[in-house]
């Protein structure tokens, strides 16, 4: 016997050494998360079968959620501000400003469930675990482009102009994407430790919808108010995109900034805290 | 490579030959490592506990010293046994083999690609398909789609599912759920595969084709790491066992030698009850 017994082995080799810093190396982290980026994909894919074979309506679902709610927030708006606030180019507003944040909320409930509801694949495998707040974000991307193309359909049909300032939308929906990783990262990662924190994430979007310029522009607040913006996340990032998207104006230097401030923020401690804690997720499930 | 050539040969004879082999053909080196996490005791950690425990000045965290200052070499080719009593430290060695948990002290190095058959079983969303389920965690540990494909009805057929692979995993019997867990653990190539009491899988003639496969995977120079309570299977199938007891090595040798060693420390005669399950 022998030369059938031998088989090649395959160069992959693993060292696993204690970490004081308690980080893992990035570049090599970051390296295989792209390595392993469809698997990902594959999760998003395989999460949104799982959600739509489940309801009635399925993917027209997607479409049918967003515009009820934006036609129950259009009456109510109406109402409470006495007839100010209405008209196509509100209206238009509102469901830019609906949409897109209906995209971040996405990114914070489905980043939260990320990590416990892949439960067992998080003790049985090995792999970048940002990788399952990253899918999540994936699956709230999926569910949005349906109500852009809700969005077009509707301004067209309200004879909204168009202009080349509206391409703006695609750099500011960027930094979208970019603010939900590392909010989902840091959601992911508290609901690990509280998982209770899920039950209160209606809440907190809830008011993070009221306190952000979506229901009324960003020149109706008060000037009381008008200092503390900034400090709310999403006041750059709704107002580049409402702006650019339905106003289709340049927006101010000041929102660009707060913007691109807030995004870097949220990536940065949303991926730190989770690096720090992913290695502990394996005995905290 | 160490070899297996001489499997029917006495079980001493096996193991020397083993221990004369030489070190360029490591698959795993365990160097000193230690083990320690913090886990919290609750059922289900919540922010309302944590702050009614911090308010009261409680600690729910204990840490757990799994593993001690272990150090061993794994050849390629062998196949290890790990035995000890409930809470000895094997499941948490091998987790930390996979990468799955770090190391608190120590070192770990791996050669080769290695593949899980840990307790818990593949499911992790019970409304995926079986499919959908084995796809994920190929992906997950790494491989291209086109690999994880191509091994799927290779998968499917030794699993014997038929139609189920289609369905949510929901559907399936536990013994379903164990052949499909097994038959996707052996059939992703590993170079290393680490076995955490998953023999049991399926029915009595499950049973017999998963022994069946495990034989066929040793005789192609597969490393293999099992840790099973059923002694027997440690004798059977292992070339090389250790025995860990409350995170602490306490001696490496052949099965047989290791498993009386084991036998003599706890206590309990080699009853039939004791060598299949204990």
């Amino acid at each position: 016997m022998g030369s059938d017994k031998k088989r090649v082995v395959s160069p992959e080799f693993s060292r696993y050494t204690s970490k004081k810093s308690g980080l893992p190396p990035v570049r090599g982290y970051l390296k295989d998360v792209w390595r392993r980026r469809e698997f990902a994909q594959e999760l998003a894919s395989s999460t949104l079968r799982a959600q739509q074979s489940t309801t009635f309506f399925g993917q027209l679902w997607l479409v049918i959620n967003p515009l009820l709610l934006a036609t129950v927030y259009y009456v109510l708006v109406i109402i409470l501000s006495g007839g100010k606030n209405k008209g196509a180019e509100y209206f238009t507003h509102l469901l830019a400003g609906l949409f897109a944040f209906y995209f971040v909320a996405g990114c914070m409930s489905g980043g939260a469930s990320s990590v416990t509801s892949a439960g067992k694949l998080v003790m049985n495998q090995a792999f970048p675990r940002l990788l399952l707040p990253i899918a999540a974000v994936m699956v709230a991307i999926r569910r949005f482009v349906p109500t852009m193309v809700v969005y077009l359909i509707i301004s067209i049909a309200l004879s909204r102009p168009f202009s080349f300032v509206q391409l703006l939308v695609i750099p500011s929906f960027i930094l979208l994407i970019i603010f939900g990783v590392g909010l989902a990262a840091l959601f992911a990662t508290m609901q690990v430790y509280f998982r209770d924190v899920a039950s209160l994430l209606p809440y907190i979007s809830r008011i993070w919808l009221y306190v952000s310029p979506i229901l009324y522009y960003a020149d109706q607040i008060p000037a009381a108010f008008a200092a503390a913006m900034p400090f709310n996340p999403l006041y750059g990032l709704m107002g580049i995109w409402t702006e650019t998207l339905s106003q289709g104006e340049l927006p101010r230097a000041s929102l660009w900034i707060n913007a691109v401030a807030w995004t870097v923020i949220s990536i940065c401690v949303g991926t730190y805290f989770f690096l720090r804690k992913e290695r502990e997720f394996a005995v905290r499930l | 490579m160490s070899s297996l050539s001489d499997f029917d040969a006495p079980e001493g004879d096996r193991y020397r030959k083993i221990e004369k082999e030489t070190t360029n053909d490591l698959a795993i080196s365990i160097n000193d490592l230690s083990i320690t996490y913090r886990t919290n005791f609750q059922r289900t950690p919540t922010l309302a506990q944590a702050i009614r425990h911090f308010g009261r000045g409680e600690r729910v965290i204990r840490e757990v010293e799994a593993v001690k200052n272990v150090s061993f070499d794994v050849h390629h080719g062998t196949v290890l046994g790990l035995i000890g009593h409930n809470g000895a430290g094997k499941s948490t060695l091998l987790k930390a083999i996979a990468g799955i948990l770090p190391p608190s002290e120590g070192e770990i190095s791996v050669h080769g690609k290695v593949s899980t058959l840990l307790s818990l079983g593949v499911g992790f969303n019970s409304n995926l398909s079986g499919y959908e389920n084995i796809r994920l965690s190929g992906l997950a540990s790494g491989k291209s789609r086109a690999e994880v494909e191509a091994k799927m009805p290779e998968i499917a057929d030794f699993a014997e599912l038929g139609d189920f692979m289609e369905m949510p995993i929901r559907t399936y019997s536990s013994g379903m759920m164990s052949r499909l867990a097994f038959s996707a653990a052996v059939h992703m190539d590993p170079d290393i595969l680490l076995i955490d009491e998953a023999l049991s899988a399926g029915d009595a003639r499950f049973k017999v084709k998963a022994n069946k496969k495990m034989h066929e995977l040793m005789s192609s120079a597969r490393t293999m790491l099992l840790v099973s309570h059923a002694l027997t299977a440690i004798t059977d199938m292992c070339d090389d066992a250790i025995w860990l007891d409350h995170g602490r090595f306490m001696k490496r040798g052949n099965p047989q030698e290791v498993v009386d060693a084991y036998l003599e420390h706890v206590k309990v005669g080699k009853t039939s009850e004791v060598l299949e399950d204990l």
